[in-house]
């Protein structure tokens, strides 16, 4: 099985291993929100993850312009 | 009571409050100083050579905007004893938590290296190479964390944001005319009519007050300097003399620029040093000395503001109150972002015109989510009790949150198309 230790080695492998360990936890840790999703909380949360994707499409534009 | 043991009354109590004041002064007197940053004062100096005195009054709207938006981080940190980055993944979750974290480090480290952009160009007036700016800063505010005292860090940080006020007799050597000033500057109006130029010029002058690292590092300062529920006033004081003080300071030096450079094209405040240092060497030596305050001052709190960040999310100890060996992530976080910004600056050929404009366009992706975050927390029980926000709060609060999110959108989307403008 392909792990961080056969591609990267024991040693930096383990180091990896460590971070990924820790994200997992803190994305654990911080699974359940702790705010009441609100009617007004979930329409503020949609409003950024919309404003947030025309932003990134803006950039991604911007880019090809670039490009082009 | 006679009227000398009235008035004797009277001076021990202010004397008293004077005290207790600069006791618990700190963290909204840093961080509304060191928004004038590298950035603040390039954006100030380019505008008052630009309009003259025509927008001191749009400045003067600053104020109100910057106290309330920092006063609820004071709230936040001094109820919940978390910084922003912990209370964003606590009261989110972690997708919310990582998008902030993330889009935090990286947005405070261009930024880091603007302020060291300014700190080198600014010395570079008085013929300083860049290298030994960038090691003299770094080993000055690596000595400034390594004392291990957050009250003591505090104290050394109010006294270099008090060289921030140098624009003030700066504004006296060049004798303005004090009835022009106040005509011309106080009566709101659009000097050369309204058009894209000036829009573009009043979205970075909101662009330059509210950014994205002053609200974590407020809190997290609130938090480590161990401010309570009872020390709420005193935070607000303190975050409305500062808000004063930086208005302040940027009406002043929109003074300076407008006698001395009003009509002539300037793109950065080092230029304007360089240009005054022909005329007048004195005032020269104040802007340039002004420019390299700022960006020292913004840089010792954006490293701050990543450092305690990424001690909140990762769990690790954060704190200017321990050791190297108690919190030895901390301080390597905070040596690793001086260390790779200044590094940047002082590598040749290095892009820092893209940096410094990809910085505006990476603060618009996180400043709404931030300051939304902060409304939502700040309204919420269950968190706050009985210092969440009042209605009339919320008023004040989302007129302009709305107002910056609209308008730093617009400024972010401008740098990128300035074709649009057009």
């Amino acid at each position: 099985m392909l792990t961080l230790e056969t591609i990267f080695g024991e040693r930096i492998g383990s180091v990896f291993r460590g971070w990924t360990n820790k994200i997992h936890e803190i994305n654990k840790k911080y699974e359940t929100p702790r705010i009441k999703m609100s009617r007004g909380v979930k329409i503020a949360l949609m409003f950024l993850r919309i404003y947030l994707i025309l932003l990134v499409l803006l950039l991604g534009y911007k880019f090809w312009t670039l490009l082009k | 009571m006679d009227f000398g043991s009235t008035f004797f009354y009277k001076y021990r109590r202010f004397i008293k409050t004077l005290k207790i004041y600069l006791f618990l002064a700190g963290p909204g007197l840093i961080v509304m100083l060191a928004d004038n940053d590298a950035g603040g004062i390039t954006t100030y100096t380019v505008t008052g050579a630009r309009y003259g005195y025509g927008l001191i009054w749009f400045l003067l709207l600053l104020l109100p905007v910057a106290y309330i938006v920092q006063e609820m981080t004071v709230r936040l940190g001094a109820v919940t004893k978390r910084g922003h980055a912990e209370a964003i993944f606590d009261a989110f979750g972690s997708f919310w938590g990582w998008f902030s974290f993330i889009d935090l480090a990286l947005v405070n480290w261009l930024t880091l290296v603007t302020e060291f952009i300014g700190m080198t160009a600014a010395l570079a007036i008085f013929h300083i190479s860049p290298v030994v700016t960038v090691v003299i800063v770094s080993i000055v505010m690596m000595l400034m964390v390594l004392q291990g005292k957050y009250w003591t860090w505090e104290k050394i940080a109010i006294l270099f944001a008090a060289l921030n006020v140098i624009y003030i007799p700066a504004a006296f050597l060049v004798h303005p005319s004090v009835g022009e000033v106040l005509s011309v500057g106080l009566i709101p109006h659009f000097p050369g009519g309204f058009n894209g130029t000036l829009f573009f010029f009043l979205m970075a002058n909101i662009g330059t007050t509210i950014a994205p690292w002053m609200i974590f590092f407020q809190q997290s300062a609130v938090v480590d300097k161990g401010m309570k529920e009872k020390d709420i006033p005193w935070g607000q004081m303190d975050t409305l003399i500062g808000s004063a003080f930086t208005v302040l300071v940027a009406i002043f030096l929109v003074v300076v620029t407008g006698t001395v450079l009003y009509g002539v094209e300037i793109e950065s405040a080092a230029q304007a040093a360089s240009m005054m240092m022909t005329t007048s060497p004195w005032l020269g030596t104040c802007i340039a000395i002004g420019l390299f305050n700022a960006g020292f001052l913004g840089a010792i709190c954006i490293s701050l503001a990543s450092s305690w960040a990424f001690g909140e999310v990762f769990g690790w100890a954060h704190s200017l109150n321990m050791k190297v060996r108690e919190a030895p992530w901390f301080y390597a976080c905070y040596l690793f972002a001086l260390v790779t910004a200044g590094g940047v600056v002082l590598l040749p050929n290095a892009p820092l015109i893209l940096i410094t404009l990809f910085v505006q366009v990476i603060a618009v992706t996180l400043l709404p989510a931030t300051l939304v975050f902060l409304i939502l927390l700040l309204n919420n029980e269950e968190i706050m009790g009985k210092y969440r926000n009042t209605t009339l709060q919320n008023i004040a609060g989302t007129v302009i949150v709305v107002a910056i999110i609209v308008l730093s959108t617009l400024y972010g989307i401008t740098t990128l198309f300035p074709e649009w403008l057009m």
